[in-house]
């Protein structure tokens, strides 16, 4: 496994969307390199023919009777949003101008 | 009658025989945050006058004689992390700083509906990412034993709420230990249920195959009582076990061990552990033994693996779990000046809205999801942890319950671990295994170090057997006399 840089961090920072400062990319990349060698240690145990395993119960498809139950209001839904216009999410530009 | 010392039992009884009224029991509770958390930051926030609605709301429908829930008066505090409608959650982050939500998790809603009061809401780790409650973007809650050091987290401030006697109990989550290593750290009584025994909707996910909410309490019959209110099914959280709650009260009743085979964790015994926690933990399976338990060796080989399968599924789901903090439906928003773009936005505000712990791990869960080492690094670990849950089967064959020390030392200064992000992960080393697999296990005070700080003794039981958790949590509390306050 590679050695984890500065170049890797601010990558993994722009998919995280995270704008990290200068300090910050060194920081992180001198101790995300020291905790991969540590969890590196998974690749020691032999369990090629180990079924992986996602969660620890076993239920998948859990259905409930197709009814309207009450939801939240448009206000309530809205009551935390940090701009609102015509009960609506504002969001900041999506769109480039060009 | 002192009720700050007054178990949590006693002071159900109490109301509904009208000894005492739930506003006399809620406002010594609120005195006593009032006099001790200035120093001790329990607390993120503390409600007073919805506590006292709902204390006289109790004292009211006694008197017109309607039956009371079964924890009807008793104050209860909850973590920050498991929301409240109309009172403020903020998983201890500046990102969801004032976030009211418009709804309850149904842990909260089970509370209301036993005839709990909800007293406030308590301090952790930002979004439960840590074992010290120091990584709070409020400021470190304090150990009531000696307030230089930490009380364990994630769920610290719960933890310290119950030790101090701020609360008779507490909510907090485990994800990875966030409810054993602070009780054990604090001296107190804290369970993580099995996986799906108690629903997670409305608890704010830090890695959704791995959180659990559980009880705090100073004795194990209070935690108990707790565990059978916050329990039971739930249509909401599709993850939810539909079957029974354990018979856990009636387990904290009965206690008796005879003949009960107690498995102890070879690869979890020694190495690594503080003197006076291998000498509790010994001394407490002898206890155990005198009260007429077999004690046995098991072996679980893959445990020693656990610490590093868990520090790659956890990181993957929380960088998941944490994308939906965007900027967008609630919380905070910064630099959206008109001209920005919405991924700058979203890129400023989590750079400020998040402290460094939740970003180390947000990046580590995206580097282990990433293409190229998604199999080496996270499908990996999932196979990791189906052979730990393997070994907790073989285990459990030979063993009805599973003992190890909580944690591997007592509480240790503030500011000791905080950038050392290794070292503090290893405080989990024994609490992980039992989230991987999905397994309930208990944490129990046993004993003090040379300090004078508390140790604590950790079960762990098959999953929706956490009864058992109580028999032998009943049997070494009898057996310990545990007295010491901080």
């Amino acid at each position: 496994m590679p050695a984890i840089s500065r170049d890797d961090v601010a990558h993994l920072a722009r998919l995280a969307r995270l704008e990290l400062t200068d300090d910050e990319l060194g920081h992180y990349a001198e101790q995300l390199d020291v905790i991969l060698g540590a969890v590196q240690r998974v690749s020691e145990v032999a369990a090629d023919d180990v079924e992986p395993m996602s969660h620890p119960v076993a239920i998948s498809n859990v259905f409930r009777p197709d009814r309207l139950i009450p939801g939240l209001t448009p206000e309530q839904a809205l009551s935390g949003a940090p701009a609102v216009e015509d009960e609506r999410f504002r969001v900041p530009r999506i769109l480039d101008e060009e | 009658m002192t009720f700050t010392s007054t178990t949590a039992v006693d002071l159900a009884a109490g109301i509904a025989a009208g000894d005492f009224s739930a506003r006399e029991v809620t406002t010594a509770f609120l005195d006593r945050i009032a006099e001790t958390d200035g120093e001790l930051n329990a607390f993120l926030a503390v409600d007073t006058p919805g506590a006292l609605a709902t204390a006289d709301a109790v004292d009211a429908a006694r008197a017109a004689g309607e039956p009371l829930g079964p924890l009807a008066g008793v104050p209860v505090a909850v973590k920050d992390v498991i929301t409240t409608e109309g009172l403020a959650t903020t998983c201890g982050s500046r990102i969801l700083e004032g976030w009211v939500p418009p709804y309850d998790a149904t842990v909260t809603a089970n509370l209301r509906r036993a005839g709990a009061v909800i007293i406030g809401k308590t301090n952790m780790d930002e979004f439960a990412m840590g074992s010290s409650t120091e990584n709070s973007a409020f400021g470190p809650a304090r150990n009531p034993w000696d307030t230089n050091l930490i009380p364990g987290g994630s769920s610290g401030g719960s933890a310290v709420a119950v030790a101090a006697r701020q609360a008779p109990l507490s909510i907090g989550t485990d994800t990875g230990g966030s409810i054993r290593q602070p009780a054990a750290m604090t001296g107190v009584v804290g369970v993580k249920p099995t996986y799906g025994g108690v629903s997670r909707y409305g608890l704010v996910a830090l890695a959704s195959s791995l959180d659990q909410a559980g009880p705090f309490a100073t004795t194990v019959a209070d935690a108990a009582a707790l565990h059978a209110v916050m329990a039971g099914h739930d249509p909401k959280d599709s993850t939810s076990i539909d079957a029974p709650v354990p018979p856990v009260v009636a387990a904290a009743a009965n206690g008796d061990v005879t003949g009960m085979r107690i498995g102890v964790v070879k690869q979890l015994t020694g190495e690594g552990f503080q003197r006076e926690v291998r000498e509790h933990f010994q001394k407490s399976l002898d206890l155990l033994a005198a009260a007429g338990a077999e004690i046995v060796e098991v072996s679980c080989p893959h445990f020693e693996y656990a610490l590093a399968a868990y520090y790659l599924i956890l990181p993957s789901e929380c960088s998941s779990n944490l994308a939906k903090f965007d900027a967008i439906r609630y919380g905070l928003r910064v630099g959206d000046d008109g001209e920005r773009s919405v991924e700058q936005v979203m890129a400023m505000t989590r750079e400020a809205g998040f402290g460094p712990e939740v970003k180390r791990r947000i990046m580590l869960g995206t580097y282990a999801l990433s293409s190229g080492y998604y199999d080496a690094y996270y499908g990996q670990a999932q196979k990791v942890r189906t052979l730990i849950a393997r070994d907790f089967a073989q285990a459990f064959e030979v063993a009805d319950v599973l003992a190890t020390p909580t944690a591997p030392t007592t509480a240790f200064p503030i500011g000791e671990k905080v950038d050392d992000p290794l070292s503090m992960y290893l405080q989990d080393i024994a609490t992980i295994p039992a989230n991987l697999a999905g397994v309930p296990g208990m944490s129990l005070p046993v004993g003090l170090d040379d300090k004078g700080l508390p140790v604590g003794l950790q079960f762990m039981a098959p999953a929706m057997a956490d009864d058992r958790l109580y028999t032998t949590g009943a049997a070494l509390e009898a057996a310990v006399g545990w007295e010491a306050r901080p």
